[in-house]
């Protein structure tokens, strides 16, 4: 079996829920085009995908096979509603540019991807660092991401102006471009294209290879 | 144990304690966490109206700030000021609601509203002397994608723009979003909503700048640049709620004493 370390550090580079597993890729756009809720949001995932699985492997040897998934979503639901009213009471101003996209926490797959794939079948204390390790996963991939948005977008980052914007009078035309969630595919096509630079075992093989061409001079 | 996991009582036990579980959860949180909820949003809607009104002291909490304004009601069919229609009083909501709302209709509907509500909050300062020094109008309207909520502020003559801000809207970041910068709103203050006639506005958004040879100059402010439909959307609302179908009747009676 994994040691907790194992679990807790795959996620981050080896086997990044974005980068590889392709998942959670729709909220990845949407809120990072600054930093802070970028943070926020990967903060936010960190505790559900945690606590989610944490709770679900706790119960795992008596959830009936017939409604797994129903139970699975019942908890990420509950704990996403309750992330939800907790960022409305302390972090008002955060949780109203995030707005439905701390309610599409339930949606995003890499939640129930996790319980479903390591809960169920792992104790309650490795799942949760499990949960927490896939969590951090996606917020570095929303850091990268929401680095880049906000300081060639805006030119700043956390709302500390870095680069002067040509608006207020000072020299830098922001990419208005990387404002818009589009942006955020390429950011992201980018990582996905470093890490597996860095790490050639996360190639996939090609599906098919092109048939040579026959016609010898016909290109 | 798991062998029978999958019987039917089983099923059913789980699903009724998870249910049951998961809703104290829930309502928990929620009820625990509401008092604060509807405080931010207090905060926050105070926090705009001072914001919109210039009035800012870092050396103050915005409870302290907000004292000093006066929140009453006008029917803005008559001009004047009425009681509070109902106890926390919202008039997004009224809007749609057949007793204290109206649908507006569409060849008078430039703001794209649909729905306005009879009665619309108000807010005033005083100066110390108890003049009229402020007046603080609620307004929102169609941009390009969304609807712009925000508040205008007006000196004591009912005329002259202190402030404009707006709180919600989601306009295209850079384009449209602009009428968050606050060099754009820095154009606003000093500007006139009416000529000679205090019935029709005047103010409205140019193409390009206002310049020391524009005529008129006092009832325009610069368009903002690639967002044409965002700032044709800012003119209309402020032309609609400031003609008389909005504040207009309201503002004569307050010229006059009335209201």
């Amino acid at each position: 079996m994994s040691t907790t370390k194992d679990v807790l550090t795959t996620p981050i580079l080896k086997n990044n829920p974005i980068a590889l597993q392709i998942l959670g890729i729709c909220s990845a756009l949407a809120v990072t085009s600054n930093l802070a809720t970028a943070l926020v949001m990967s903060l936010a995932v960190i505790s559900v995908t945690a606590f989610s699985n944490f709770f679900v492997s706790l119960i795992r040897n008596h959830i009936p096979g017939s409604i797994r998934i129903i139970v699975q979503m019942t908890i990420i639901a509950s704990l996403v509603i309750v992330v939800d009213q907790i960022l409305k009471a302390f972090a008002y101003e955060i949780s109203k540019q995030l707005s439905v996209f701390v309610g599409l926490i339930i949606t995003n797959c890499i939640v129930m991807g996790r319980a479903e794939a390591f809960a169920m079948k792992n104790p309650p204390i490795q799942s949760f660092f499990d949960g927490v390790g896939n969590g951090l996963g996606y917020g570095l991939v929303l850091m990268f991401v929401g680095f880049f948005r906000e300081l060639f977008g805006s030119g700043s980052l956390f709302g500390i102006e870095i680069l002067p914007l040509v608006n207020n009078g000072g020299w830098y035309q922001g990419n208005g471009m990387l404002l818009l969630p589009p942006s955020a595919f390429f950011l992201i096509g980018l990582f996905i294209w470093g890490t597996r630079t860095l790490r050639k075992e996360q190639v996939e093989k090609p599906e098919y290879t092109m048939y040579p061409n026959t016609k010898k001079g016909a290109a | 144990m798991s062998s029978n996991n999958d019987s039917i009582g089983k099923t059913l036990t789980v699903t009724i304690l998870l249910c049951v579980i998961c809703s104290v959860v829930v309502s928990a949180a929620a009820v625990l966490l509401k008092p604060k909820q509807v405080a931010n949003r207090e905060l926050d809607r105070k926090s705009n109206i001072l914001a919109a009104a210039g009035i800012n002291d870092a050396s103050k909490s915005v409870d302290e700030l907000f004292a000093q304004i006066e929140t009453r009601y006008v029917d803005l069919d008559s001009g004047k000021f009425v009681d509070e229609p109902v106890t926390n009083y919202d008039a997004t909501k009224a809007a749609k609601d057949t007793e204290l709302g109206h649908p507006v209709p569409r060849s008078e509907d430039i703001a794209s509203i649909k729905y306005q509500a009879n009665v619309m909050p108000v807010y005033i300062v005083r100066d110390s002397a108890n003049e009229l020094e402020k007046v603080i109008l609620p307004v929102h309207g169609y941009g390009l994608w969304s609807t712009l909520y925000g508040f205008l502020a007006l000196e004591g003559d009912l005329n002259t723009v202190v402030g404009l801000g707006f709180y919600s809207h989601a306009e295209t970041p850079g384009l449209g979003g602009e009428v968050d910068n606050p060099a754009w709103k820095a154009l606003w203050p000093g500007k006139e909503v009416y000529g000679d006639d205090k019935t029709d506005p005047e103010i409205r958004l140019i193409k390009g700048s206002v310049g020391a040879d524009t005529s008129d100059a006092e009832h325009k402010v610069d368009g903002l640049s690639g967002a044409t439909l965002t700032s044709n959307g800012v003119t209309h609302l402020l032309q609609y709620w400031m003609g008389e179908n909005g504040y207009a009747p309201f503002l004569n009676n307050l010229r006059a004493g009335e209201a």
